[in-house]
């Protein structure tokens, strides 16, 4: 099946190329960081966490996110998702591994990576986060594979294939609840000690990871000549609209708990995120930014008018996405750390060799996700021939 | 459609490819000079055999380690009914102080790395 | 021992095929009688001697440190304890404090007890040094967020360290409640200015922490910083000893600990 990634047009291989150099520059970018160590990044031992851990807990939403159009049509039997639905588990695992990627170069000593292995601990959450993450790589791997050989051949996909694909949806809440655990349960940062954290990621999720399949619909009708249709896009839509909104309504619940508590050290954070804290403005026009992008998407969603019409969807779509991102890829994972158990504010940003590194992983994952799409493009394409 | 010139010339390739480490010592030299090491001990013998400790020692030294570390058990009972304190820096490396002949000389020829001294510290070159 | 004498014999005749066979391996060398030297003794035996004679190792169930801020206030900008711990330990010195490594500091009062209220308290006690260092709590969250098992509580109460077995992934410090701990991000060598070789350093990529000088306790001494305070306003023991001197004082006096809401139980208290 993967020789299908290896014919293409003129098109193809420019794009195929551009990732590749991204990826160049990001792994350059990340030998002289391994050589260096990660002094040259932004973090310090006031915020330890910043741009990498940020990303990969997006990019975990973005590959849980496949559930949102893999239940309806395994579940409900919803045909209108025939044609997307390996399209959300190419994006889960492209996402998956692109979430891997950024925890390996974020740690220390990576080449010890094993040890998470050789000395198992049940007690950690971050052991089962590498559990839940690379067990719905393989399940999304092993799905994808046999449901498009099945395609291919023109035969309905073996009959062991459904028990897998409904553990997938399970699977797919635990890997974005335990990525929320893995901050929620810390007593040390109260900024993110709520129990509202992992419904606000999978709330999150659902809402972005569903937006970026629509654009890549749109790109997908613009460059070849795979059409989703107009039914499934709306359906996306609908669902962006609905987790979104509870995105939004859940932001608000922490925002409200903070301010009116008015304990201190809950406040403080919010504080940083929305007017600064201690003159370390760092975050606030990046968070109203969000706030405005996400009222923005919410209206051209809201109104069936601007949902309906697909290129105010894609806006709206754009809008949230960006907005989200801002959200969780940027602001949560330093805010946790901002001020820090002290009381004080060390403020944060990342380095350049850190954006090359991370836009290098972004890279290699829409590498791995134009070549998936590709195959899948290629066999319906010979299928419908 | 005959394939076969690809095939073989694939087969080629990989096989260039994974004796790549033969190629590249034989142009690149490596080390293929037998080890010479230099025993400034002026003790009889190890903690343990000879032998055991040419080829075992990074094991012995591993076990120490963790349970130094780990288990806080100090102490080393050789065979000879002797204790030792499962140190590199105080035991091991206070006989083997010459650690550029001693350790390194055997380690490169080996081609092995151990990051040993990337933490402990050697000890200067005299007794 | 993980390797039996009798799979040793197995592997030497092994090895002994392989260097007959002219295979550059470590069995080249099990060959080789080069290394049979016979001088005499003495010096084995003076190395076993050494082992016996160190100290007998100080033991305890729970030990606990007391810091009493009033004998430390009297000696003011005094910093032998962190300088001595700091050097026994190799801990470097960073120009940029972004990257900085510390066991044992000096931090203002109003932010160690962050918690607590300050709005009538005169600005010399807000702003007086406080000692930090770990904690070494009985329910330390740094331990139970470690992927690895990097970090432990050991059964006499001490969080200790393992650097070869750290991944360097910075959860413990995102789970310390008290700033305790301390990431290696660039290789700190370069930055020690005497390095001691009793004590290793450490890599880059690893995390560190006060360990309660268990190397020490090991030997039978008291922690450096402990031994390192003229005002003897350090006092280290046993808590679970109730003739220990810890235990008396924690009995007879009023005392602190940071953030104990928290339900960590840090063993180190402050009087104050």
């Amino acid at each position: 099946m993967l020789e299908k990634a290896l014919v293409g047009n003129k098109s193809y291989w420019s794009w195929v190329a551009v990732l590749l150099a991204i990826v160049g520059a990001g792994t350059l970018a990340y030998l002289y960081q391994y050589r260096e160590g990660l002094h040259i990044t932004g973090l310090s031992r006031d915020v330890s966490w910043g741009f990498y851990i940020a990303q990969f807990t997006f990019l975990v939403g973005v590959a849980a996110s496949a559930v949102m159009v893999v239940l309806p049509y395994y579940l409900h039997n919803y045909k209108q998702f025939a044609k997307i639905t390996i399209l959300g588990e190419f994006l889960a695992v492209s996402a998956v591994m692109m979430c891997m990627t950024f925890i390996f170069v974020d740690m220390g000593q990576p080449l010890r990576i094993v040890n998470v292995f050789l000395h198992p601990t049940p007690h950690s959450l971050m052991f089962w986060d590498t559990v839940a993450l690379g067990g719905y790589l393989v399940l999304n791997v092993t799905i994808s594979h046999f449901a498009l050989g099945a395609e291919r051949m023109g035969v309905a996909p073996p009959k062991w294939l459904k028990p897998i694909i409904i553990l997938s949806i399970p699977w797919a809440v635990s890997i974005h609840t335990v990525t929320a655990f893995l901050y929620s349960g810390l007593a040390a940062r109260p900024f993110w000690m709520s129990a509202i954290l992992a419904p606000r990621f999978l709330a999150s999720a659902f809402a972005a990871g569903p937006a970026l399949l629509i654009l890549l619909c749109f790109v997908l009708r613009k460059f070849t000549k795979f059409d989703a249709g107009r039914e499934p896009i709306q359906k996306l839509g609908l669902i962006i609209m609905y987790a979104m909104s509870l995105n939004v309504f859940f932001i608000l619940m922490e925002v409200f708990t903070a301010v009116y508590s008015g304990i201190p050290e809950h406040l403080m954070h919010f504080q940083y995120l929305y007017t600064g804290l201690e003159g370390d403005t760092t975050m606030v026009p990046w968070m109203w930014a969000s706030s405005i992008l996400a009222i923005i998407s919410l209206v051209l969603l809201y109104n069936p008018k601007t949902r309906n019409r697909e290129f105010t969807l894609g806006l709206a779509c754009v809008a949230l996405f960006v907005s989200l991102w801002i959200d969780k890829g940027l602001a949560m994972v330093v805010t946790g750390f901002i001020p820090n158990p002290l009381g004080t504010v060390t403020s944060y940003w990342p380095t350049l060799p850190e954006f090359v590194i991370s836009i290098g992983v972004y890279g290699m994952g829409a590498l791995v996700l134009t070549l998936l799409y590709k195959i899948a493009m290629t066999i319906r394409g010979k299928v419908s021939a | 459609m005959n394939n076969s010139g690809k095939i073989f010339a694939g087969l080629a390739i990989f096989l260039l490819l994974i004796t790549l480490p033969l190629w590249y010592s034989a142009a690149f030299g490596g080390a293929t000079e037998k080890p010479d090491l230099k025993i400034v001990c002026d003790a009889k013998e190890c903690v343990a055999p000879t032998a055991y400790m040419t080829a075992y020692h990074m094991d012995l030294l591993n076990e120490w380690r963790d349970e130094v570390v780990r288990d806080r058990d100090r102490l080393y009972t050789a065979e000879n009914g002797k204790t030792f304190d499962k140190s590199l820096s105080r035991t091991c490396m206070n006989c083997h102080y010459n650690k550029a002949d001693f350790c390194d000389q055997c380690h490169d020829y080996a081609g092995v790395k151990p990051y040993c001294w990337d933490c402990h510290v050697e000890p200067k070159e005299t007794p | 021992m993980g390797i039996d004498r009798r799979k040793f014999m197995k592997f030497a005749g092994l090895t002994a095929a392989l260097s007959l066979a002219g295979k550059p391996t470590f069995g080249a060398l099990v060959e080789e009688d080069s290394l049979e030297v016979t001088p005499p003794l003495e010096k084995l035996d003076k190395l076993a001697a050494d082992a016996r004679a160190v100290g007998q190792p100080l033991t305890a169930r729970r030990w606990a440190m007391v810091i009493d801020l009033k004998k430390c206030h009297d000696a003011e900008n005094c910093k032998d304890c962190i300088h001595a711990c700091h050097h026994t330990h190799n801990v470097p010195e960073f120009e940029n404090p972004k990257d900085e490594i510390k066991w044992l500091w000096k931090e203002k009062f109003e932010h160690a007890f962050h918690e607590q209220e300050f709005e009538f308290v005169q600005e010399e006690h807000r702003h007086s040094d406080t000692l930090l260092l770990c904690n070494h709590c009985d329910k330390p969250p740094c331990v139970k967020v470690c992927p690895t098992g990097a970090t432990w509580r050991r059964d006499d109460g001490i969080v200790m360290m393992d650097w070869h077995r750290c991944i360097g992934c910075r959860y413990c410090i995102a789970g310390c409640p008290y700033g305790s701990r301390s990431f290696n991000w660039r290789d700190p060598r370069p930055f020690i200015k005497d390095t001691q070789i009793d004590f290793p350093t450490r890599m880059r990529g690893v995390v560190e922490k006060c360990t309660f000088c268990e190397e020490l306790l090991a030997r039978g001494q008291l922690p450096a910083c402990v031994e390192a305070c003229k005002e003897k306003a350090l006092i280290f023991g046993d808590l679970e000893d109730p003739n220990s001197e810890v235990r008396k004082i924690l009995s007879s006096q009023f005392s602190i600990r940071r953030k104990p809401a928290l339900g960590t139980h840090p063993e180190v208290y402050y009087l104050i």
